[in-house]
């Protein structure tokens, strides 16, 4: 089973080396997002390292929203889809594969850029460390729920705009604990119980959504 | 010689036992509008079925509904028990990633049922007249090469019943009969296959199952 | 799961047919009650129920606002149940009644948010206000008009059914997660000094009319849940011989 996971991982992987340029739409878009917010509001240090926790969650929520595509589509597309849901193991398994690969080349990259981004915020650096964390437990939650969306979107022609109308309103509490757990971490406070309630949130979004996942994708396919 | 099937179950009735594969007054919905009704069959070792039928007549909603895709609204399908892996399901959209080589293709979509080694993968691209091509990116083979790779498949799995949408378009003449060379070869190792096409097949003992007809039958 | 037997009257009820007569015959009696109850809970508590010793006559807007705030999110939890069991036991029948459900719940949620938003003018000096009860509300309006997109999105209804049954469900279980977030993060910035809801002591003449009206707009529910999902029979039966048989002997 483990080696069935693996291989649907490494295969997903593989797909984006060969085509890298799908993945870093996304990653460009969340450096544009958080780049704008000065422009848009003030470049002042003060305000901005105030603003810091909820612009690069707000930018991470969207960014992730934009790479769910990536997930479902081109397998629906090419009837890979198909194949993956008649093999004889266990199909939450394969959920939780294609979420797992989508985590590693879109939530993982936006923690990797965090730092980067959380500096021209003037985000002060003793909360680096608090925000890392907070984005490695609350990423892997947002491609969880987004899978959900991206695959009941198998089952819609055109679904680009719907798809964000049905994802965001469940991305709300990784948000709040999230854009919290980085204030407290600037403002020198502890952020034990945020990141323990974006730590339930994953357990949570890991029980929900594979099966969800999979009934989407079943229904997804009594369109073709 | 083709011989056309009896679309009643009963009088295959005696034979069940035996049967890979026992469909049960099917019926199949799409859209709001009845794409057949009341469909029964046996399908036995040694059997190839051509599924026909005109534009839209749920030929292709069949094999699906066979395979598990769409759900059973009304009706049941019931594979042999006793069989290991019962039937392996080729669309009409081939399942096969443009940027991953054939081999790496058939790797990924052999890891869904079980193991398959580098050598294993090579001979059934042999089968199928695509020695040479496994390191290709799929996505720059010709259409009729697609096909070709995805009907290697076939020759990975121990599946029993091959239901196949579709499996001879854009292939070559000649490649034409190396498949149904293939799919006899199968039918008389004990398997079955289930297949629409468009052409007529050039092989003995193909029995036919009309979907037209069924539907006028009813409605009368 | 499958195998749960359910009661032969559940499966009368999953009849289209059946369904479509017997709410036939509950119609004018729900009409009647709801009817009834609105016009005298809304005389009651608007013209007989004491003032409020600090909102003054403000207050009377929760006979309207209460109501369609509990009733927005029992209906949410009504479509999912409802859909749950379509996608459980295969009822056409649960589909059309979540169908029927949605439009109805978003205007409710529509209008606990407006006359939320009217109460706040004379409360808070300010139609809006990030209170919690106000931000879940808006969040739930935001995941009806989800379902209501995606029905629109997919055209095949049996499709379309099952997609927001299972959309509904992740939402359901969604809700309190979101609720309790937004009550936290309400708690972490200032809260707002008057809530809205949560009166100490209601006494009984005021709480009394609120009672009266929450049953009414339960009984409105109902009659416009029936006269919905009984259209949305016609729409989708609309071949079948029975209704043919119905509408030509005039009973419809």
């Amino acid at each position: 089973m483990l080696k069935y996971y693996l291989c649907l991982v490494w295969r997903d992987l593989l797909l984006v080396m060969r085509q890298p340029a799908a993945v870093f739409n996304p990653l460009v878009f969340f450096v544009l997002v958080v780049s704008l917010f000065p422009l848009g509001v003030t470049p002042q240090a003060s305000q901005l390292s105030q603003l810091a926790a909820g612009v690069i969650w707000v930018a991470a929520l969207l960014s992730t929203l934009l790479s769910l595509d990536l997930i479902f589509r081109s397998d629906y597309d090419d009837g890979s889809l198909e194949q993956l849901l008649l093999g004889s193991q266990p199909s939450w398994l394969l959920a939780l594969a294609k979420v797992t690969a989508h985590w590693l080349v879109s939530g993982l990259p936006l923690v990797i850029l965090a730092p980067i981004v959380s500096s021209m915020l003037f985000m002060p650096y003793h909360a680096l460390p608090g925000m890392l964390l907070a984005l490695l437990l609350g990423t892997p939650t947002l491609s969880l729920f987004g899978a959900v969306g991206a695959a009941l979107m198998t089952g819609v022609k055109d679904g680009g705009i719907l798809l964000s109308l049905l994802v965001l309103p469940w991305y709300i509490p990784v948000l709040i604990f999230g854009a919290s757990a980085v204030q407290a971490a600037s403002s020198g406070m502890p952020m034990n119980a945020q990141l323990a309630l974006l730590g339930a949130l994953l357990i949570f979004a890991l029980m929900v959504t594979p099966a969800a996942t999979v009934a989407a994708l079943r229904v997804g396919q009594m369109q073709g | 010689m083709n011989i056309d099937a009896p679309l009643n179950f009963a009088p295959y009735a005696k034979q069940s036992s035996a049967a890979l594969l026992q469909v049960n007054r099917l019926a199949c919905e799409r859209d709001d509008r009845m794409l057949y009704q009341n469909l029964s069959m046996l399908v036995h070792c040694g059997e190839i079925w051509h599924i026909k039928g005109a534009n839209g007549v749920g030929k292709t909603s069949l094999l699906r509904q066979l395979s598990g895709l769409l759900p059973l609204v009304h009706g049941q399908v019931e594979w042999n028990r006793q069989l290991e892996c019962p039937f392996i399901y080729l669309g009409h959209k081939l399942g096969l990633k443009d940027h991953l080589s054939a081999e790496e293709n058939l790797a990924w979509l052999e890891a869904l049922s079980g193991v398959s080694n580098r050598i294993k993968r090579l001979a059934a691209l042999d089968k199928v007249g695509m020695r040479g091509y496994e390191d290709s990116l799929v996505g720059h083979l010709s259409a009729g090469q697609k096909r070709r790779v995805a009907l290697a498949r076939l020759h990975l799995t121990q599946a029993s019943v091959w239901l196949l949408d579709e499996p001879l378009t854009a292939i070559d003449q000649s490649g034409i009969l190396v498949q149904q060379s293939n799919l006899r070869q199968h039918t008389q190792q004990g398997g079955a296959v289930l297949l629409t096409s468009h052409q007529d097949l050039d092989m003995a003992n193909v029995r036919i199952l009309n979907l037209s007809a069924l539907i006028k039958s009813d409605q009368c | 799961m499958a195998h749960f037997k359910l009661p032969r009257w559940f499966h009368q009820l999953g009849s289209p047919k059946w369904f479509y007569q017997f709410a036939g015959l509950l119609q004018p009696w729900l009409a009647l009650i709801s009817l009834v109850l609105l016009f005298w809970g809304i005389m009651w508590g608007l013209l007989y129920a004491p003032a409020d010793y600090q909102q003054g006559n403000s207050f009377r807007i929760i006979y309207v606002h209460v109501p369609t705030a509990i009733l927005s999110q029992s209906i949410f939890m009504m479509l999912a149940v409802a859909g749950a069991i379509g996608l459980i036991w295969k009822i056409k029948m649960a589909f059309i009644v979540a169908r029927a459900c949605v439009p109805i719940g978003a205007s409710m949620t529509v209008i606990a948010l407006l006359t939320g938003a009217i109460w706040g003018k004379p409360t808070w000096g300010t139609f809006w206000q990030w209170d919690a009860r106000l931000t879940s509300t808006l969040v739930l309006l935001f995941l009806y008009l989800g379902i209501l997109a995606l029905y629109q999105a997919i055209s095949d209804r049996q499709i379309a059914a099952r997609a927001t049954a299972i959309l509904s469900l992740v939402g359901l279980v969604n809700l309190p997660v979101i609720k309790y977030s937004v009550d936290w993060w309400h708690t972490i910035h200032q809260p707002a000094t008057f809530t809205l809801t949560q009166k100490p002591n209601m006494p009984a003449e005021m709480y009394l009319p609120l009672i009266v009206m929450v049953s009414g707009i339960y009984a409105l529910f109902v009659l416009l849940l029936l006269l919905r999902t009984r259209n949305e029979i016609l729409a989708q039966e609309g071949r079948s011989g029975w209704l043919t048989k119905l509408l030509q002997e005039g009973h419809a």
